[in-house]
C-alpha cells in the first residue's frame, strides 16, 4: 500500500477486466432472469446495477461469479479467469460463526494452501484498512451488523482480486451504518484502486458510490440505460449535498420509474 | 463499590446511584434462582427416596418384594466386588460400541454427502436396521456370531449408530449456502469443503446425536445382554439382573438397575460437558444470552 491513493486512469483508457456479451439466462420453466445484457468492465471502474426486484441484477452477478452458467451468450475474462480475480461480497456478512475474525479473512489465503503465519501480515493490513484491527481474534457474534460486513468486505479485498462483486452488501444495515460504509468503501476503493461491481435497489447509493450506473429493468431482465457520473473521487459530504448529484439522482430516478409498466405498485 | 467506581456511576448517570426497593427485590431474586437451581433438584429427590422408604416401613412391605433404599445402597455395598466387575463388562460394550457408532455414522454420513448413489444405495439399509427392534435382531446375530463379545457390540451398536448418521448427515447438508458458495467462487476442492465449510457446520448436530447415541449405547449393551443370556462371558449388569431375579433377591437388582442408571447419567454429563465445550465460543445453543 503506498502512501497516496491510487491513481485510476479516466474512464475511456482503462484497460479491460471483462465482458459480458449479450448474456441470456433463462431458468427452468421458462422464465427469462435477464436478456440480452452487455457489459464491459474496466480497471477501476465502479459499476452499480440499479434496478427493481427481479430485474436480474443479483442473476446477473451470480453469472460474474462462476456459481451459474449464460443460457446464451459469453463472459469473457481478459486474459482468462485466474485463481484469485474475484472476491465477493454478499447481502449477509456470511462469516463462519465458529472461528475468528481474522480466521475467516484467512479463507481465500487458506484456501490456496497458504499457512495462517505466511499471511498473518497481510490479514492484518487488511483488517486495519477496515478499522477492525482490534477485532482479530473475535468471534463474528461480537461484533455489530456493520463490523460483520467490514469483515467480509476485508475477506474479499485480502487476496487484491481483479474484480470485487458486492451483492446489496448494505441493504440489511441502518441508515447511519450504511452511510459510513459506504464512505468507507470509496476511501477503500481510493487505497487500493479495486473495480467493484455493486448491486443496490437505491438510488442515492449507487449516484454516491458508481461512475456507472447500469439501470435495469424487470420482466424481462434487462440493461435499458447507462449513466455515467463524471464527479471525481474521492467523493464524500460535498458530493452529497451538491446539486450535481441531486440531478443525476433525479435522472437516474425518474429512468427507473419510467421502466414501471403505468399502474404497476411495487 | 469502591468510591472511584460509584463516581464514575454517577457521573454516567447523573443523578447518583439507583438502588431503591425495586432494584433491591430484583437482586434477590435472581440470587434465589442461582440457589434453587441446584437446592430444588436436590430436595425433590431427597423427598422421593425418602417417600420410597417411608412407604416399606409403612406398609410393611417385604424386601423381596420392594427393598427400601436403606437396603438397596447397603446391598450395593455388599456386593460391590460382583456388582463393579459387572459394570465394567457393561461399561466396556456400550463405550466400545459408542466408538464405532461414531466412526460408522460419521464415515457413512461423510459418505453420503459426498456421493448420491451411496446415499440412494446404504440408506434403506440403515433405515431397516433402525426401525426393527434390537430384541427382535438380537437373538439372530447371537446364532451367526461365534463371540459373546462381538454379538453384544454389534447390538449396541445398531442402536447407537442411527441418530449420530442422521443427525451428522443433516448437519453437513445444512452449511450456509453462501458459505458454499464463496467456497465454489474460491475454487474450493471438495476436501477443502468438506474440512473448512461441512464439517464445522456438522459439528452441533453430531454432538446433539452423541448426547443421544450415548444413551442408546448402553441400552444396546443392556438390552442384548438380556438376549444373549447366560452363556459366554455373561457377567454384564443386566446378567446379574436376571441371575438375581431367578433367585428373587430384589434388593441386588435394584442395585444394579441403581448402578445402569447411574452410568446412564455419567454418560450423558460427559457427552453434554463436550458438547458445551466444542460450542461454547460461537453456537446459539451454548451461549449465554443477557
Amino acid at each position: 500500500m503506498t502512501a497516496h491513493d491510487r491513481i485510476v486512469a479516466p474512464m475511456g483508457n482503462r484497460p479491460a477486466v471483462l465482458q459480458m456479451q449479450s448474456v441470456d439466462k433463462t431458468f427452468n420453466g421458462g422464465v427469462v432472469a435477464l436478456r440480452k445484457m452487455s457489459l464491459n468492465v474496466n480497471e477501476g471502474d465502479f459499476i452499480s446495477l440499479l434496478g427493481p426486484s427481479g430485474c436480474g441484477k443479483s442473476t446477473a452477478l451470480r453469472l460474474i461469479a462462476g456459481l451459474m452458467r449464460p443460457s446464451l451468450g459469453r463472459i469473457n475474462w481478459e486474459g482468462g479467469q485466474g485463481k484469485d480475480d474475484l472476491g465477493v461480497v454478499f447481502q449477509e456478512p456470511t462469516l463462519m460463526p465458529w472461528t475468528t475474525v481474522a480466521r475467516n479473512v484467512w479463507l481465500p489465503f487458506r484456501l490456496r494452501g497458504q499457512s495462517y503465519s505466511s499471511v498473518k501480515d497481510r490479514i492484518h493490513e487488511v483488517l486495519a484498512l477496515v478499522g477492525l484491527e482490534k477485532f482479530a481474534d473475535s468471534y463474528p457474534r461480537e461484533l455489530s451488523g456493520g463490523m460483520k460486513m467490514r469483515v467480509s468486505i476485508a475477506r474479499a479485498l485480502v487476496t487484491n482480486p481483479r474484480l470485487i462483486l458486492m451483492d446489496e452488501p448494505f441493504a440489511a444495515l441502518d441508515e447511519i451504518t450504511r452511510q459510513k460504509l459506504n464512505d468507507d468503501l470509496l476511501s477503500l476503493k481510493a487505497k487500493t484502486g479495486a473495480t467493484v461491481i455493486f448491486v443496490t435497489h437505491s438510488v442515492f447509493e449507487s449516484v454516491f458510490l458508481s461512475d456507472r450506473i447500469m439501470v435495469m429493468a424487470a420482466r424481462p431482465g434487462r440493461i435499458i440505460k447507462e449513466i455515467k457520473i463524471d464527479a471525481p473521487y474521492p467523493r464524500g459530504i460535498d458530493w452529497r449535498t451538491s446539486p450535481e448529484y441531486a440531478a443525476v439522482a433525479r435522472e437516474t430516478s425518474d429512468t427507473l420509474m419510467s421502466t414501471l409498466a403505468p399502474g404497476e405498485v411495487h | 463499590m469502591t468510591i472511584a467506581e460509584t463516581q464514575a456511576t454517577t457521573s454516567e448517570t447523573g443523578s447518583g446511584p439507583i438502588f431503591d426497593a425495586d432494584e433491591e427485590r430484583f437482586a434477590r431474586a435472581q440470587r434465589i434462582e442461582a440457589i434453587a437451581k441446584w437446592v430444588v433438584p436436590v430436595v425433590v429427590l431427597s423427598l422421593a427416596i425418602w417417600w420410597w422408604d417411608r412407604i416399606v416401613v409403612w406398609n410393611e412391605i417385604p424386601h423381596y418384594i420392594l427393598p427400601g433404599p436403606g437396603l438397596v445402597v447397603q446391598t450395593l455395598f455388599e456386593d460391590r466386588v460382583t456388582l463393579f466387575q459387572s459394570l465394567l463388562v457393561t461399561l466396556q460394550i456400550t463405550l466400545l460400541a459408542l466408538t464405532v457408532a461414531i466412526l460408522g455414522g460419521v464415515g457413512l454420513a461423510v459418505l453420503f454427502t459426498q456421493s448420491r448413489f451411496a446415499e440412494m444405495s446404504f440408506s434403506p439399509f440403515a433405515v431397516i436396521l433402525q426401525v426393527t427392534p434390537i430384541v427382535s435382531i438380537a437373538p439372530l446375530i447371537f446364532i451367526y456370531i461365534e463371540s459373546r463379545m462381538v454379538g453384544l457390540l454389534l447390538c449396541a451398536w445398531i442402536v447407537a449408530f442411527f441418530p449420530i448418521l442422521a443427525n451428522t448427515t443433516l448437519g453437513l447438508k445444512s452449511a450456509d449456502h453462501n458459505l458454499r458458495d464463496l467456497m465454489s467462487i474460491y475454487k474450493a476442492s471438495r476436501w477443502q469443503r468438506l474440512r473448512y465449510l461441512q464439517l464445522p457446520s456438522a459439528l452441533p448436530y453430531f454432538l446433539g446425536g452423541l448426547r443421544i447415541a450415548g444413551g442408546l449405547a448402553l441400552i444396546g449393551a443392556v438390552v442384548a445382554e438380556y438376549v444373549a443370556g447366560t452363556g459366554g462371558i455373561g457377567t454384564g449388569l443386566a446378567y446379574r439382573i436376571l441371575e438375581a431375579g431367578y433367585r428373587l433377591n430384589i434388593p441386588r437388582m435394584f442395585a444394579a438397575l441403581l448402578l445402569i442408571a447411574l452410568t446412564g447419567v455419567v454418560i450423558f454429563s460427559i457427552t453434554s460437558l463436550i458438547s458445551h465445550l466444542a460450542l461454547r465460543n460461537w453456537h446459539e445453543s451454548a451461549l449465554k444470552r443477557e
